[in-house]
């Protein structure tokens, strides 16, 4: 049990064990709060999780939901939770800077559509996490106010885009954070940090306010250290908006009942099928290893295991890497000096867009505008982009097929543990294959979900593993996630997070 | 398709307007024409009869209705702006022609 | 400049070459909002508070179509003879411009909602021209650029001010075919179908469509080629290189671009220089044209799906609903009108010039006579118009007044002057022609006791009158009518006092 009176353990709490501590009174969202900040105030030097503390703020928004809780007053079931929000979301009244120097102290006049909600649900905002600048890269390397550090090991990786929010949780800095996973930034982190991440169906959760990397791959998605805290959260953010034409007009899945008959209930008479081209070669060997003891809990726990193939994955990373880059070429033509952001003058407006671009970016978003720029190119479309989206239907008939034969997909995550910061930072292409077991799921557009399966008995670091489910069945996931990770856990004794080695404490 | 050359790359970059110098052309140039290599493994599905696919989940008709929302206070729509005059945006002048 | 430093005439010019032309006409719609954004569509505002995240192009944001563009799109195509896509979608155009707030413009391109279309247009001579549309498609208007310093333009100019105001007012982009064989007819041919445009979105109710204001704006495209060898084929010999005069926004500049572009490219054909393809801009002053983008930069649009958007698809049902809503085509209702209600040529212009015709056809729908309704707009009311620079259908009288104060007038209830008077008081406020009648006491008298009195009074100063009349010089009666108008205010039955004269006289009328 947790003691609420020692910081320490608060922070360690699920974010479901204090919205309930709260409610019975045994803490407050203020003592949360400050438990956190706290907490970042401590580790996050080293670690580099945020790129803005919201202190005040929090505190103020803690202080009103105590101040109404105490009235009895009816609250969301997260209010006074503490979160904190990747900097790819705009938040009126903070910096946003989506990890660019070009959006440096960028304040924005308006709230992302999940910002919003996030207020409405009245959770007390700790602040802006770090990302690789615009979302583009797999290991925040590339985030242009410097690396964030994998708890479990600062010399390493925490994963990318979403490195920020994948180590704040890690660090026991908050409970919970939000994501957005274009190729896999919300999945391939929480793997490489021992923590769960969704991405859910594709206009799930509103678009709006979230900067955009490439449209047609974008979603925001919930993370947290626990399947049913990601629930709760995947529950907040969801919905239709009017405010994004490509979000779904139906209602929010029920994620949270999903993760408790899950965990309460077991897996008797559920299909999973392990994607034949999503393992094997390439993979490291703990990886595979934690991701087979992982196929034996969900057998224990009644599921039937049969393999399918997706023959057209292999074109899945090529074709990304066309899409991607088009559309990020277009989507970030208007960092152009005008209405906001960085300007580095010139006589004209052309040379100073050009200067401004020139020193705004990072090296990985300047390959992929151009990259993108050629494909688009009249000449290129058909053979490059025309074809990329005649892949983005094979891959699309592929998972039908699949599901077909399952009610869920599953494979490891990410190909190895967390590597070296700095060891593939010059070479683009060995950084993208991070993220081959991810990608194909935002082709098609389909909702997936990482959680903790141990770590490798190699190097000791967190393996990811892998649940994917058909459009629209996001709450297949929770189920599944829920029930593994309740057999998982058992079996480590605690949430995976607890057996990272102990962050150094400033004083 | 064949491997993109060093004076490709920096047409692309000022297609895109982003100043090139000569070392950024040495750093980004082959990095650049690698990808393009790996990518150009797509064009194995050109030639089949397959339809696009833009958006992943099918959707037709998401229209708005025609009602007036607020819009920004003016010093908001400005105050993010790297320079203003007269309640508009100022910018160095332009060397193009006007679209 | 290589340009040959003298022009040749437009009729030479035609002599010598067969002109191919086109047209693109940029319509703005007149929706209350923008395309993507909920920022009001009005004209005229202080800069930058017609803005928001979306047409700001400001991160994070995302466009949402707007459904009476939409509407108002397939109303227009469908009234241009266009078949209407079953889905249609929105790409990028991508290219860097400071008011092109996201540097991309959402446009259709491959998939435009209105496509093959053809549409009638009506020379002032009666000739039918048909025109053939190439395609309609939606797409959203940039901000406006200020020129600082220098003399305004943008040569020259220290710097430029933005306001993004306009940016995002939803246009419909119409693009015809290439029109061939209209010889030395070409720039009134071209005249006439920006015209007709303009009367077609005003008749929709779609635009106002007013060029003056940048509302409804043409892009002319000309290319001069060899006339054919007698015999020959005309359309066997290939266009030749065309120029693409942008942003004109008047009819006049429409017809004098082409006579100017038309000189310009024969004087540089017959020289032996090429004429090269590009934009040119019009200039209003000197009527001629400069050179502006080269076409190869230009065309590097990169476009590709607006993924941020979803595809049109209109039913069946809605495109025929929306079918069912289109006026009659203005030519063809001008022709009917002047038909009906009997008008010269010259009165129907007129009354086109001055956005009449559905006025005078409301007044006549309200029981006037079409020659009164006429009179009474192009008359008074014009008059009146003018003074306080507006529009006719912005003064504050309705058909519904006029076809009112018509009928007091047939009723013999007041006569045409203290009609005018009445007009005054309805244009004042004052209510309606019956209301200031009876309020300023405007009423003829007709009553026979009082006016014989006028007229005894009158013919007492001006005994000779009498003799006059009866020698035959009826028409000397008009001094004592004068006399009695004058003695009444106006206010008695013209008609009345001449028999009562006519009948002292011993005469009758
Ligand atoms: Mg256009
Ligand atoms: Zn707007």
């Amino acid at each position: 049990m947790t003691d609420w009176t020692d910081p320490t353990q608060v922070t360690r709490a699920s974010a479901l064990e204090m919205a309930d501590a709260m409610r019975a009174g045994t803490v407050t969202s203020v003592e949360l709060v400050q438990a956190h900040l706290d907490r970042i105030a401590a580790v996050d030097g080293p670690v580099h999780a945020f790129l803005y503390v919201n202190a005040e703020e929090a505190l103020a928004t803690a202080a009103a939901v105590d101040a109404d809780r105490a009235t009895g007053a009816a609250l969301p079931l997260l209010a006074g939770v503490p979160i904190a929000i990747k900097d790819v979301l705009v938040t009126k009244g903070m910096p946003t800077t989506a990890g660019s120097r070009i959006l440096e102290g960028w304040l924005p006049p308006y709230d992302a559509t999940v910002t919003a909600k996030v207020r409405a649900a009245r959770m007390p905002i700790l602040g802006k996490t770090n990302m690789d600048e615009f979302a583009m890269g797999s290991s925040t390397e590339h985030s242009g106010y410097g690396p964030t550090h994998n708890p479990w090991d600062l010399e390493r990786i925490p994963g990318g885009s979403g490195g920020g929010s994948s180590a704040s949780l890690a660090a026991w800095e908050t409970p919970l954070a939000i994501g957005s996973d274009t190729g896999g930034s919300i999945r391939q982190p929480a793997a490489v940090t021992g923590t769960v991440g969704v991405k859910p169906t594709y206009g799930g959760v509103s678009r709006y306010g979230a900067i955009a990397l490439a449209s047609s791959l974008d979603q925001l998605g919930p993370c947290a250290r626990t399947v049913a805290d990601t629930a709760a959260l995947h529950e907040v953010m969801g919905g239709h908006d009017v405010m994004d034409a490509t979000s779904l007009d139906e209602p929010v899945p029920s994620c949270l009942e999903a993760a408790r008959d899950g965990a309460a209930n077991g897996l008797a008479g559920v299909r999973i099928g392990v994607v034949k081209e999503l393992g094997g070669e390439g993979y490291q060997d703990g990886v595979k290893q934690r991701f087979e003891e992982g196929l034996d809990h969900l057998r224990a726990l009644g599921a039937e295991i049969v393999e399918v193939s997706c023959p057209s994955f292999k074109y899945a990373l090529a074709a990304y890497y066309l899409i991607l880059p088009s559309e990020a070429s277009s989507n970030l033509a208007k960092f152009d000096s005008v209405r906001f952001g960085l300007r580095v003058e010139r006589d004209t407006i052309e040379k100073t867009m050009g200067a401004t671009r020139a020193e705004g970016f990072g090296d990985e978003v300047k390959r992929r505008i151009i990259l993108g720029t050629y494909a688009l190119s009249a000449g290129y479309y058909d053979a490059y982009y025309g074809s990329a989206q005649k892949v983005r239907t094979l891959i699309q008939r592929d998972f039908a097929a699949a599901f077909e034969q399952a009610d869920v997909l599953v494979s490891p995550t990410a190909p190895t543990t967390p590597f070296k910061i700095g060891e593939r930072i010059d070479d683009p292409l060995a950084m993208y294959l991070n993220d081959v077991a991810t990608i194909p799921a935002n082709l098609a557009g389909i909702p997936g979900m990482s959680l903790p399966a141990g770590v490798a008995p190699e190097d000791g670091l967190p393996v990811g593993f892998q649940i994917l489910a058909p459009a629209h069945e996001d709450a297949r996931l929770y189920r599944i996630g829920a029930a593994l990770e309740k057999a998982l856990v058992a079996q480590w004794g605690g949430p995976l997070a607890s057996l990272a080695p102990e962050l150094e404490v400033a004083p | 398709m064949s491997t993109l050359s060093r004076a490709d790359v920096a047409r692309l970059a000022a297609l895109a307007r982003i100043d090139m110098s000569d070392s950024d052309l040495d750093r980004l140039s082959g990095q650049i024409a690698a990808i393009v290599d790996a990518v150009a493994l797509v064009s194995e599905v050109a030639g089949q009869d397959v339809p696009a696919t833009s958006h992943p989940i099918p959707m037709s008709n998401v229209h708005r209705a025609d009602e007036v929302r607020p819009s920004l206070a003016p010093a908001d729509a400005l105050a993010a702006a790297p320079e203003a005059e007269d309640g508009r945006f100022r910018v160095p002048r332009i060397l193009g022609e006007e679209a | 400049m290589t340009a040959a430093t003298h022009l040749v005439g437009y009729d030479d010019a035609m002599k010598a070459f067969d002109p191919v032309f086109g047209i693109e006409v940029h319509v703005e719609l007149n929706t209350k909002t923008k395309m993507f954004c909920g920022c009001e569509n009005t004209f005229g505002n202080e800069p930058n508070t017609q803005v928001c995240p979306v047409c700001l192009g400001l991160p994070g944001s995302m466009p949402v179509t707007n459904e009476k563009a939409v509407e108002s799109a397939i109303r227009l195509g469908l009234a241009l003879g266009c078949s209407i896509r079953e889905s249609s979608r929105f790409a990028r155009k991508n290219y860097f411009y400071p008011d092109l707030a996201k540097d991309y413009q959402i446009s259709q391109y491959d998939e435009p909602t209105s496509y093959e279309g053809e549409l009638e247009v009506v020379l002032d001579d009666g000739t039918v021209v048909m025109i053939g549309i190439e395609r309609a498609h939606m797409e959203e208007d940039a901000g406006k650029n200020t020129h600082v310093g220098g003399t305004g333009g943008i040569q020259g100019a220290s710097h430029s001010l933005v306001d993004y105001n306009r940016g995002g007012v939803p246009l419909v982009e119409i693009v015809t075919k290439p029109i061939e064989g209209m010889g030395e007819r070409t720039a009134e041919v071209a005249r006439a179908y920006v015209a007709t445009i303009r009367d077609i979105v005003r008749a929709l109710g779609i635009s106002d469509g007013r060029m003056e204001q940048g509302r409804l704006r043409a892009d002319v495209n000309l290319s001069l080629r060899p006339k054919a060898a007698d015999g020959e084929d005309q359309s066997a010999v290939p266009f030749g290189k065309r120029s693409e005069t942008k942003n004109i926004n008047s009819l006049r500049a429409v017809e004098r671009s082409i006579h100017y572009e038309a000189g310009r490219q024969a004087a540089l054909l017959l020289a032996g220089q090429p004429v090269v393809q590009e934009t040119r801009h019009w200039h209003e002053d000197t009527s001629s044209t400069t050179p502006g983008r080269s076409k190869e930069e230009a065309e590097e649009y990169r476009y590709f799906p607006e993924p941020d958007l979803l595809p049109v698809e209109p039913s069946r049902e809605w495109i025929e609903e929306l079918r069912a809503t289109l006026p009659e085509h203005p030519a063809k209702m001008r022709a009917r009108l002047r038909e009906e209600w009997g008008f010269s040529d010259l009165e129907m212009r007129d009354a086109v010039a001055a956005d009449a015709l559905t006025l005078i056809a409301d007044t006549v729908a309200a029981g006037a006579a079409p020659q009164a309704a006429r009179k009474w707009w192009m008359g008074e009311l014009a008059r009146t118009a003018n003074e306080q620079d507006v529009t006719l259908p912005e003064l504050p009288v309705t058909p519904a007044h006029i076809a009112e104060l018509q009928r007091l007038v047939d009723e013999g209830k007041i006569n045409d002057k203290l009609a005018r008077q009445a007009l005054e008081g309805v244009l004042a406020g004052e209510g309606s022609p019956a209301e200031v009648v009876a309020s300023r006491g405007l009423e003829v008298v007709s009553d026979d006791s009082a006016l014989e009195a006028a007229v005894d009074d009158a013919l007492a100063s001006q005994p000779e009158v009498l003799d006059k009349i009866r020698e035959g010089k009826v028409q000397a009666a008009g001094a004592i009518v004068g006399a009695v108008m004058k003695a009444t205010r106006g206010q008695a039955d013209a008609g009345r006092v001449r028999e009562i004269i006519l009948a002292r006289a011993g005469v009758e009328g």
